[in-house]
């Protein structure tokens, strides 16, 4: 193969003939045009005319020009021109394929796999052997013939993490002794010991990259700060802008996962993050499960979302509303300050606030509540909720779980509580003791400085010991707490403000309020805060970014949650300890993304490589092309294009095969009566109403003296309606339902006395009504025009006598109904008339299902289209139809015509006849 | 057996073209009754005109003796148009009439006879006598003629050009010569000439296709006439459409001149019109001449 650039020929001798072409130009410039024989009578005047210029005609010079460009297209053409031509050179010997088959290869992995296919299919001709090697699940390679390899690949997904450095180091161990070609299926993001391995692979033999173009875009874990769900998002390549969408995923209220809110982000020029703020309700928030890049399939693209973005929801509820106390010492005060940050307050009475179902309910010093509300606590606490209550003197002084224990209390109380290191009492106040280790304040640091000075005191019971969860120093309960059903309740026996400890003013306050799950978490649990607690995953993500359910996984250890990398053992996920769920991305925050760097002398492919094309049929089509061009050029040159003219023309009609609606102008249009159909865009069902009305045309011509043109199908869209008479309207299921523009000119024809014909072509199979498909979508389409009150057909109708005297209507069925405009409700029949005086126009509408259309329709022959009944019967009842479209069209044009005719003998007797 | 065959082929291809273009015409003459003139006066002298007193000269039995009873006068029932004109007709047959423009167009033949047959159905309705010239088919009256003149004019001549026939001319006559009058003027001129010394007038209707009236010819082309006889050859065809045009105009004012000189009437047809407007043409020339 021969390259010019781009493009390479396969037998680029034949590129000689070129040469030729001013040959035949000289030649063909020569020979004139050859002469036309005409039978033409004038001729007799045309003996003795010379002409001026006795120099034939020659070609003219484009008109060779469009031969010689026809010609130079078939040699070139034929010499094989190819662009893109495929010129790698086949390798021979081994064959290592390295895959970093991270999540970041996932994006691109299909085509990745074409690729593979392709290599796989090339080393298979050329005999060499194969290994794959996944960097993130790294096995000893293994060659084997290509062939066995091709069966494989589907098995060689990319896994949701990236390769770790040691592994990459460890690999250079695996690769055995032989040497190797290798082919690196790169996944775009720069890492610690790509450099390394590709020094080792080096080694070995010769290395190509492939990789693909696109951009990686990865989602950190997103973040609530000021109200807004702060979403950042990385990229490996830091040239040109970008936008992407952001999705958050979640149930909506019936539970099905959807998009819930999405958002556009846009990386700037040299920037390779990007932050977008989401402001959501808080309800809509709550339901997020994922942050996600649209069209991004990869599981660094998807950031899960754990408690951290949800915001509990706690109603403060105080005994005493001292709004004329000092505001430190509201009671709630404290719980305001330590709440407002991370979780979403509710103030109200608390029936009002139970319906609206939130986590928590503290009850700050409150004793005694109404069966009601005790009744509707229990069950809320049934299904999960959480009752914190707090002491104070009002619970102290209350009987409330004095004698036997309250269900809404832990604990029983002793009377009065007490106080220590007062003025009035001996001791000092009491400090906290460690927490136990059964206890949810495990781990948590005791500061000295909390002291407690007053407290309730419980009772000793055989359950006390199990629920305390904090206690003094002297050993007595500082929290209790016990399950109710899915939930709980806790009491702190001090008060929420200052007044009996100093507990409220301390950082271990919102700790212990953290802990115990009434606040929302909102930063990222620390390694130490995690150990020795085991979780367990829910779901985890694979490298595509779906998710799957974990299923019987073994649970992970705190510690190494918070701060192992992913890796087979520690996949990314949501994972549930006791009373909260920890997501863990692909993605960390304080990840960043790089884009690849490969040295200058190791090629590197994209993964999208432009195809071979050869060019040879186009050439040899666009020749085919200029000599047509040459045809009618040279008729019509020589003067013999008039018939020419007529076949282009008419073979660019053809395409337009489809019936197409008027086109036809309005002079053209009005100047003879003619029928019209609305086009459905059945074209079978456009095609029998076109015949149909054709045959009714017909029809009237022979048998009337309405003379009608032909037919016209008309498009309710684009064509006036005005000029046509009357309108037939097949209908289908499945026509499209007209605009609003063709509705407002729908309703103006028919204020303008236009008559539609509604033909819902099943009276063999349906009654009139809405039982049918074709009458549901009848009841669709006429809904918005202005339709007034319909009846059948009274025997008395000038529709029974417009031309023909009749009583049914048949069409190719035979169905009874017909409706038509409804009599006026006076209307009597005068003593001695035969009919009514009915009404004084022409009905707008005429609906029936009798498909009069198949009835009337006509071949172009005249023959009948379709049969209609059975032998002699069948074909009255053709002639019937026929008839009822010829009254039809007779009361469209003359109205109540023939009713004026029965007022004749009343005429004769006045005139004294 | 053959010949029986054959003959019965013919007879059946004969049959086949008379009903048609007989159909047609009466159809076309039909358009003409029923339009502006209808049947206004009586050619065969059924009806009553006048009576007028008797003159000298007026033989005894022409006197009404009923009427004449009534009163002490004697009169004589006077019966308008009892001597019927005779009209000759001639439809040229010629080659050079079987040329049709495009192919949705009648040749300039089937119009002419088509013409020819309607003029001569309306002629024989109102009572005229109706023949050919040349002494083909003698003028007589009645439907019979009618079908004596549509089996002429379905037979075709072999010639390229026609020339009118002024044979065999009945004095005093009227005639009516349809042709696209390409062939040899001076021939036309003669016939022409010779009728009206003969007192004979009439019409002459030049039938002719568009395509003979714009010549919207191009490029190297070899014209040929009908038969075959003439031809001509042109580099550049659409050089010569302002000189043959030129020419067709002279031909025209050629033939204008002799009818004005012969007091004829001169018109022109063409083919994309239709035939109800030549033959109305025809049939007020006619009628008007007659006077």
């Amino acid at each position: 193969m021969t390259l010019f650039g781009l493009i390479g020929f396969t037998s680029p001798w034949l590129l000689l003939g070129l040469a030729a072409l001013p040959i035949l130009w000289i030649i063909l410039r020569a020979i004139p045009p050859a002469p036309i024989r005409r039978r033409f009578p004038g001729v007799a005047l045309l003996l003795g005319l010379t002409d001026d210029d006795q120099v034939s005609d020659r070609t003219p010079w484009w008109l060779l020009l469009l031969r010689m460009l026809a010609v130079a297209a078939v040699i070139i053409g034929l010499s094989g021109p190819v662009l893109n031509p495929d010129t790698e050179e086949a390798g021979s010997g081994p064959l290592l394929v390295v895959m970093d088959a991270s999540w970041a290869s996932a994006a691109s992995w299909p085509q990745s796999q074409e690729v593979l296919a392709g290599v796989l299919s090339e080393a298979g001709r050329n005999g060499r052997t194969v290994a794959m090697l996944r960097l993130t699940d790294p096995e000893a390679p293994a060659f084997r013939t290509a062939d066995s390899w091709q069966g494989r690949l589907p098995g060689l997904a990319p896994l949701p993490w990236e390769p770790l450095p040691e592994t990459m180091q460890n690999i250079g161990d695996m690769l055995g002794d032989d040497d190797f070609d290798t082919l690196w299926l790169s996944d775009g993001l720069a890492r610690d010991g790509r450099d390394a391995l590709l020094a080792t692979l080096e080694q070995r033999g010769s290395v190509r990259v492939v990789e693909s173009a696109r951009d990686i875009v990865g989602l950190k874990p997103a973040t609530f700060e000021d109200g807004a769900v702060q979403l950042s998002a990385l990229r490996n390549r830091a040239d040109g802008t970008s936008e992407v969408m952001i999705a958050a995923r979640g149930p909506d209220p019936s539970g099905v996962e959807r998009v819930l809110a999405s958002v556009p982000l846009t990386f700037e020029a040299g920037e390779t993050e990007a932050q977008v703020a989401l402001s959501l309700p808080a309800e809509l928030r709550g339901r997020i499960t994922q942050f996600e890049v649209e069209n991004q399939r990869s599981a660094g693209a998807v950031s899960l979302s754990d408690d951290s973005l949800r915001r509990r929801e706690v109603a403060l509820i105080a005994g005493r509303d001292d709004r004329e106390g000092l505001e430190l010492l509201s009671p709630l005060h404290f719980l305001h300050k330590a709440l407002a940050p991370t979780a979403d307050i509710l103030d109200g009475n608390l029936m009002d606030i139970l319906p609206a179902n939130p986590d928590v309910i503290v009850l700050a010093d409150v004793a005694t509540l109404t069966e009601g509300e005790e009744d509707a606590l229990l069950d809320w606490l049934d299904k999960g909720g959480m009752l914190l209550r707090f002491a104070g003197p009002r619970l102290a002084a209350s009987d409330v779980s004095r004698t036997a224990e309250d269900p809404l209390m832990p604990v029983r109380l002793r009377a009065g509580g007490r106080s220590v290191g007062g003025a009035m009492s001996w001791g000092e106040p009491k400090t906290l003791a460690p927490f136990p280790e059964e206890s949810p304040f495990y781990g948590l640091p005791v500061p000295d400085d909390v002291t407690v000075t007053a407290q309730v005191m419980a009772q000793p019971d055989p359950t006390l010991a199990e629920r305390v969860i904090a206690q003094l120093t002297d050993g007595t309960p500082l929290v209790t707490r016990k399950r109710i059903g899915d939930g709980q309740v806790v009491l702190m026996h001090v008060t929420a403000n200052a007044e009996w400890s100093s507990l409220p003013l301390s950082g271990l306050f919102v700790q212990m309020l953290e802990r115990l799950a009434v606040t929302s978490v909102t930063t990222a649990p620390e390694a130490a805060e995690l150990e020795g607690s085991v979780w367990q995953p829910v779901s985890v993500l694979n490298a595509d970014g779906s998710l799957r359910d974990a299923g019987t996984m073994p649970g992970v250890d705190g510690a190494a949650l918070a701060a192992d990398p992913l890796g087979p053992s520690l996949l990314p996920g949501v994972y549930e300890g006791e009373d909260r769920r920890i997501a863990r991305n692909v993605i960390g925050s304080d990840t960043t993304l790089a884009a690849t760097e490969w040295p200058a002398r190791i090629p590197v492919q994209g993964l999208v490589r432009a195809a071979e094309l050869p060019l040879a049929g186009v050439l040899l089509a666009a020749a085919l092309v200029l000599l047509l061009v040459d045809i009618i050029a040279s008729l019509a040159l020589s003067g013999r294009l008039r018939g020419a003219t007529a076949v282009v023309l008419l073979a660019a009609a053809l395409p337009m095969g489809e019936l197409r609606a008027q086109g036809i102008d309005p002079i053209e249009a009005t100047a003879e009566m003619r029928l019209a159909h609305v086009i459905t865009g059945d074209s079978t069902l456009d095609e029998t109403a076109q015949a149909g009305l054709k045959g009714l045309s017909d029809t009237l011509f022979f048998r009337t003296s309405v003379e009608p043109a032909d037919p016209v199908a008309v498009n309710l869209e684009t064509d006036e309606l005005a000029f046509y008479p009357m309108l037939y309207w097949p209908i289908t299921p499945d026509q499209p339902t007209p605009s609003e523009d063709a509705y407002v000119k729908l309703n103006a024809y028919l204020r303008s006395g236009g008559l539609i014909l509604f033909d819902t072509r099943d009276a063999d199979v349906a009654g009139f009504g809405t039982a049918s498909p074709n009458g549901r979508k009848l009841q669709a389409l006429a809904a918005p025009l202005d339709i007034p009150a319909l009846e059948p057909v009274p025997t008395d109708h000038v529709l029974t006598r417009a031309f023909y005297l009749l009583q049914d209507f048949p069409g190719r069925y035979a169905g009874r109904g017909v409706w038509v405009e409804a009599a006026p409700p006076d209307a009597e029949q005068i003593e001695g008339m035969p009919f009514r005086n009915l009404n004084d126009g022409v009905t707008p509408v005429v609906i029936g299902g009798n498909d009069w259309a198949s009835a009337w329709a006509v071949t172009d022959s005249g023959l009948p289209m379709y049969p209609v009944g059975r032998g002699f019967a069948g074909e009255r009842q053709r002639e019937l139809a026929m008839r009822f479209g010829v009254n039809l069209v007779m009361h469209v044009l003359t109205g109540n015509y023939k009713s004026d005719q029965v007022h004749v003998p009343a005429l004769l007797d006045r005139l004294g006849q | 057996m053959s010949n029986v065959t054959q003959l019965r082929v013919r007879a059946e291809a004969e049959a086949a073209v008379l009903p048609p273009l007989l159909a047609r015409a009466e159809q076309l003459a039909g358009t003409v009754l029923l339009g502006e003139h209808g049947r206004r006066r009586s050619g065969l002298g059924d009806d009553f005109w006048q009576y007028r007193p008797v003159r000298e000269g007026d033989m005894r039995r022409m006197i009404d003796w009923r009427r004449s009873g009534r009163s002490d006068e004697q009169f004589v029932r006077e019966k308008e148009w009892q001597i019927a004109q005779s009209v000759m007709l001639w439809c040229d047959q010629a080659a050079s009439m079987r040329f049709s423009g495009h192919k949705d167009r009648q040749e300039k033949a089937d119009r002419a006879r088509l013409m020819s047959l309607a003029l001569g159905i309306l002629l024989i309705r109102s009572g005229e006598r109706v023949g050919l010239t040349g002494g083909l088919l003698p003028p007589r009256r009645g439907e019979l003629q009618v079908l004596r003149l549509a089996e002429f004019f379905s037979k075709d001549a072999p010639d390229d050009y026609a020339a009118p026939e002024a044979r065999a001319m009945l004095p005093h006559a009227r005639a009516v010569f349809i042709s696209d009058f390409l062939g040899d003027i001076d021939a036309i001129e003669a016939a022409l000439t010779k009728a009206a010394d003969r007192g004979v007038r009439g019409v002459l209707l030049q039938v002719l296709d568009p395509v003979e009236e714009a010549f919207p010819y191009d490029g190297r082309a070899i014209f040929e006439s009908m038969g075959g006889s003439l031809r001509h050859e042109t580099l550049k065809a659409g050089e010569l459409r302002d000189r043959y045009l030129q020419r067709l105009a002279e031909r025209r004012a050629r033939l204008q001149e002799i009818c004005h000189v012969t007091s004829w009437r001169f018109g022109t047809h063409h083919t994309d019109h239709t035939a109800q407007e030549g033959l109305l043409w025809l049939w007020q020339a006619l009628d008007g001449g007659r006077g």
